[in-house]
């Protein structure tokens, strides 16, 4: 497997110091950490749902809407050149943080699954037809499922799926037997959101390249977690959320070869995308702004954007290290109480701990968690196909990001014992 | 953690444990399907009504604590009522879980599920087999979902 592979890329080699972290000085950062839920102070443990706000995100988007705001690209006057400085700007950002060759390769979209169905309808309905199969994996969320369905259904292709072993981790075998001269495009998760998986990326996009297929990766999960160089990686397309990495929601980034987008052709038509139109024909404007049709989401841009800068400030390998540390502190607690079951636990493995106890049902562990000011999620995950997989109708799930702390996986796990004395069991 | 004791009350965690009518009715006359969708709890209802009564109930499948026990102490409830006073016990129930509506109706021991009224995010866990009762009422084809 690709073992060494994952963990080059979400941690320092073994045997070196982890950078340190100020845990404390990050969680002063965030103003809603600082609060009690039903007189317990807040455990935030849902992370994977959505992140929690640095003051300097929030404080950006409000500066943005009392000095700055206007519409962006159009207006000769000062505010909407300010505008456009920040939201132009903040591409040049994440062209940073993702190593992308250029800034006409990254479409600002409202979140992952914008930016999955803007590539099944362009990408997919231009390039897949009758016969064709997409090849997906079994731990995809179901927005790296759904586009892909509706798309299959429009043109008469087939969904093909890469199976899961128990421990949670890709069957790489039927991955390259499933890769066949029908595939037109590999859509994978880079880390699993209900079982925390790292799965081997470079393998399966070299494979996908050697066999002429392009690959999209789903990186909602991941790109809090792990360093993403697209170029490094070699995918043809990247997908993830602002407000999973600390940012406002309603804002995320598609990243895509600009072969890929050149060719493409456009997702949603009106405004801002167009060099001219009359009745009879409209041409389209150049990328990035081709794929992004109406006023965007402009104070959702200077936070993303304040976001990467917060992020980039304290450095995803120190956090990737942090955070690996809590999780495996986690994954050692669990194991200890009785009849407590993780479920995922793939050799390569960030930021989730997924997990079912005993006879008690994942709705009734988080009302009780609840009640005890810890925050988890409950339910499928919106990954049916990997509850199906462990005979599960759902798992508890906790989400660790970079201000969570040893201590708070004490209130957890007590927390969990509270769950078992609640139940008499 | 007091009102933790209110939602689970002790004779929710028998009926959890020990499921009453936990069973398929091979000659049941009415059956729905209820689903939650946001959390998979699932259940099949299987009535048996003669002449307006339900004279048996039954019900299978899986779900959290208190889906579980709404179902044990509904089929319970419900043998031996005619539909029109399954149907009040339908609005009677509903009231109490969501601490809405009108003059209070005797509930006896689907009582215990009142302190679901305090934990919003459960209500749908405990009405699951209510809607799905009004499903099977109804005779409707289609499987009935919380959503």
């Amino acid at each position: 497997m690709s073992g060494a592979e994952g963990t080059a890329e979400r941690r320092p080699a073994a045997g070196t110091t982890p950078p340190a972290l100020d845990v404390e000085r990050i969680r002063a950062d965030f103003p809603v950490l600082h609060q009690e839920v039903y007189g317990k102070p807040l455990v935030y443990l849902d992370n994977a749902a959505t992140t929690q706000k640095p003051r300097a995100v929030i404080d950006a988007v409000s500066r943005f809407y009392a000095h700055d705001n206007s519409n962006v690209h159009r207006g000769v006057h000062a505010l909407s050149q300010r505008a456009t400085e920040e939201y132009e700007g903040v591409r040049g950002k994440v062209r940073e943080f993702l190593n992308a060759a250029s800034e006409r390769e990254l479409i600002f979209v409202r979140g992952t699954t914008e930016a999955i169905n803007l590539v099944a309808a362009t990408f997919g309905r231009a390039r897949i037809r009758a016969g064709d199969e997409i090849l997906l994996t079994e731990m995809e969320h179901h927005s790296n499922i759904v586009p892909w369905q509706l798309l299959a259904e429009q043109v008469g292709a087939t969904i093909k799926v890469v199976p899961i072993t128990d421990t949670g981790e890709l069957v790489m075998e039927s991955f390259e037997q499933l890769l066949t001269d029908r595939t037109r495009l590999v859509a994978v998760a880079h880390l699993s959101n209900a079982l925390g998986t790292i799965n081997p990326v470079r393998r399966i996009i070299q494979a996908a390249h050697d066999a002429g297929v392009p690959v999209l990766l789903d990186g909602a999960q991941a790109a809090p977690h792990i360093r993403v160089d697209v170029r490094e990686l070699d995918c043809d397309f990247y997908a993830f959320s602002g407000h999973k990495i600390y940012g406002p929601t309603g804002i995320g980034v598609l990243y895509g070869k600009e072969k890929w987008l050149e060719d493409m052709p456009p997702y949603q038509g009106g405004g801002e995308m167009i060099r001219q139109v009359s009745f009879t024909r409209s041409t389209y404007g150049d990328l990035p702004a081709k794929f992004e049709a109406g006023t965007p989401n402009i104070a959702g841009a200077v936070g993303l954007g304040a976001a990467i800068d917060y992020v980039r400030g304290i450095g995803l390998d120190a956090i990737a290290a942090h955070e690996h540390a809590v999780l495996e502190y986690a994954l050692a607690a669990a194991d200890a109480i009785p009849g407590m079951r993780v479920v995922g636990r793939a050799r390569e493995k960030a930021s989730i701990l997924s997990f079912v106890l005993d006879g008690i049902h994942p709705h009734d562990i988080g009302t009780i968690l609840d009640r005890q000011g810890l925050a988890v999620r409950a339910g499928h995950h919106c990954a049916m196909p990997v509850m199906e997989h462990y005979c599960l109708p759902a798992t508890a799930r906790a989400s660790f990001a970079v201000y969570n702390t040893r201590a708070e996986v004490d209130a957890l796990m007590a927390g969990i014992r509270k769950v078992q004395e609640v139940f008499g069991l | 953690m007091s009102d933790l004791r209110d939602l689970y009350q002790e004779v929710i965690f028998d009926h959890n444990r020990n499921p009453r009518n936990f069973r398929a009715m091979e000659d049941a006359n009415r059956t729905a399907e209820g689903f939650n969708p946001l959390c998979g709890d699932r259940l099949t209802l299987y009535l048996k009504v003669d002449d307006g009564r339900i004279v048996d109930a039954s019900f299978q499948g899986s779900g959290c604590a208190i889906s579980t026990a709404s179902a044990s102490l509904m089929t319970d409830a419900l043998k031996g009522r005619t539909v029109e006073e399954a149907e009040g016990l339908f609005h009677g129930f509903h009231d109490l879980i969501t601490g809405e509506g009108g003059a209070p109706v005797d509930l006896g021991k689907l009582e215990v599920l009142s302190g679901v009224r305090e934990f919003p995010t459960r209500v749908k866990c405990a009405t699951l087999a209510w809607h799905t009762l009004n499903a099977a009422l109804d005779d409707q084809g289609e499987p009935v979902t919380t959503e």
